[in-house]
């Protein structure tokens, strides 16, 4: 018996996401008296793995010649399938992103095992299995009963607290043994590396319409770079083109939980909170007083987008010296 | 070549949700239902496809898992120019049970490329895509963000960590697609809600009890304290707060 953590690595670093992951399932397994097992696929340095020993996983798992270049979701499937049923694990952990998203539905199929996705909280009960999810955009918060024997969960990110739990496992490193080949071929890939992943951040500065043009972002990229923070931005303002697709977090973009949320020119509209509702503090600047994005930040500036966040970059710029 | 497009059947995106009394459903009252915001761009695209394959792509067809109550849904999905339907007369139960039946309508019927959306803007599962392809064991391609045909090969677009690849696979597959796929959902046009009159639904009664979770019950998140305002000429003090009230500086 064990608790099964699939975790992943960008560009040779595990995400901040597989720590949480880890964390996430020290905690059930001490609520379950059991003990986690971290998978990882594709390579990863040792000193790199003995890190997931160090917010508790007990046996670390590494299939060296896994991805072999591509992520397919058979493949995959077929190695975390084969690694739970060997570990006899009861519960199988991803996280709520693009790989979970992928994988955890084929899981359950393959394992006949129930599965709760977008879990923010630890299970509510275990007998019977009930878990907290993401309902209805943010807008509600739904108890899920798990009625299998094997349950499958992707937490949302950024909703469980890192935490040390040292145990000093070593990794293992064993091979892929199954059959199943990769049907996906890669034609092109254009990835831009030394970046801060959106969904990764602990702070995200988010431009909207009130920004005005595409022109006006240098002093909003700047208090980004001056915090750490990635950038991210409205929908109308990917419909213009002023930003890349991949920056527009809403209902239909990208689904974030940072730390500190950094509304610059945004009114909030519903569809917008949908995406950034769960994180831990909203601030908004915006010109209308009654924009509804203040319905939902804690702090708040009434101002014009393009003279306030100068300033805040003077002010930020006077802390850190 | 056909193409499935699955579609699920959701609260306007606008919506107020509020609870029902034992907060064991939401109060649906008044509420407008819409195709899922990313199923509505996936036909969309859908129908793009085949307009432009010269002839190579016959058919788009929408499946839904659902009661009659959802057919005004189906309908508005025919109206913007799906050729046909089909209905799994079930009451949705959970994402397990909804994928077991559409893999069956599948099973039977033969698609070469499945459409889901990424989620569904109610239970938000992430779940009925991934879930048809491993019951029909075949490829799925996930986060998809563009499909187009070139020389006669389906290149389908996805994003990965940092940025977007090309990738081609063999149909059958399930795309399950996200924001990008297509610019803007289309819109019925008025000869599109005429003719969607006598296209056909097709009903099929449900293959099996399969589910495998349920929810018991439903509660709204914490309001959020009162915002608190600083002054436009005094942004130092925003920082201050989100530094020492916050901490998250």
């Amino acid at each position: 018996m064990s608790i099964l953590v699939y975790t992943e690595n960008w560009e040779g670093k595990f995400k901040k996401l597989s720590f949480e992951l880890v964390s996430y399932a020290s905690a059930l397994a001490e609520m379950m008296n059991t003990s986690v097992t971290a998978l990882s696929i594709g390579s990863a340095g040792t000193e790199e793995m003995r890190k997931l020993g160090t917010y508790g996983a007990s046996k670390i798992i590494n299939i060296a010649d896994g991805g072999v270049g591509v992520f397919d979701t058979r493949v995959y499937t077929d190695i975390i399938a084969d690694v739970a049923l060997k570990e006899g694990a009861t519960v199988l952990i991803l996280s709520n992103n693009i790989s979970g998203k992928a994988l955890a539905p084929r899981l359950s199929v393959r394992l006949k095992a129930g599965l709760g996705s977008g879990v923010s909280r630890l299970p509510l009960s275990l007998d019977p299995f009930i878990v907290y999810k993401r309902a209805y955009s943010g807008n509600a918060y739904a108890h899920l009963i798990i009625r299998t024997d094997v349950r499958i969960l992707t937490l949302a990110q950024n909703s469980f607290v890192m935490k040390e739990n040292p145990t000093g496992a070593e990794p293992e490193v064993l091979k892929y043994e199954g059959a199943v080949k990769p049907m996906t071929e890669v034609a092109e890939r254009s990835v831009q590396t030394g970046r801060m992943l959106l969904t990764d951040a602990g702070i995200v500065v988010s431009g909207g319409r009130g920004m005005k043009s595409a022109e006006n972002w240098g002093p909003l990229e700047e208090l980004a770079s001056l915090l750490g923070a990635a950038t991210a931005c409205s929908r109308p303002v990917s419909d213009e083109g002023w930003r890349p697709h991949e920056e527009h977090t809403g209902q239909t973009g990208k689904i974030i939980a940072p730390d500190l949320y950094l509304a610059v020119g945004i009114s909030g509209a519903t569809q917008h909170l949908a995406g950034v509702s769960s994180s831990k503090y909203i601030v908004a600047i915006n010109n209308d007083k009654d924009a509804p994005i203040f319905e939902s930040a804690q702090y708040g500036i009434v101002g014009d987008a393009l003279k306030v966040v100068p300033k805040l970059v003077e002010a930020v710029k006077a802390l850190k010296k | 070549m056909k193409i499935l497009v699955c579609i699920s059947n959701v609260p306007d995106t606008t919506t107020k949700i509020k609870l029902a009394e034992g907060n064991s459903s939401i109060d649906t009252a008044g509420i407008q239902w819409v195709i899922n915001p990313w199923d509505e761009l996936s036909l969309t695209r859908a129908l793009e496809l085949k307009e432009a394959s010269g002839g190579v792509i016959k058919s788009v067809t929408v499946a839904h898992a659902g009661p009659v109550s959802s057919e005004p849904t189906i309908r508005k999905a025919l109206a913007i120019g799906a050729d046909d339907a089909v209905r799994v007369n079930s009451v949705a139960k959970d994402s397990f049970s909804v994928a077991f039946e559409l893999s069956e309508v599948i099973k039977n019927d033969g698609y070469d490329i499945i459409m889901c959306g990424i989620e569904s803007s109610d239970f938000n599962g992430s779940a009925v895509g991934g879930m048809i392809s491993e019951f029909l064991g075949i490829p799925s391609v996930s986060s998809v963000s563009g499909i187009s045909f070139e020389n006669g090969a389906i290149l389908i677009t996805r994003e990965i960590d940092g940025g977007k690849e090309t990738v081609k696979v063999p149909s059958p597959f399930v795309a399950v697609v996200q924001k990008g796929i297509a610019k803007e959902p289309r819109i019925a046009s008025m000869r599109g809600i005429m003719s969607a009159r006598t296209k056909q639904i097709r009903v099929v009664e449900p293959a099996g009890d399969v589910r495998l979770t349920e929810v018991v019950s439903y509660e709204k998140p914490a309001p959020r304290a009162a915002c608190r305002f600083v002054d436009p000429e005094n942004p130092a003090l925003l920082i201050e707060l989100l530094q020492n009230e916050a901490r998250v500086l």
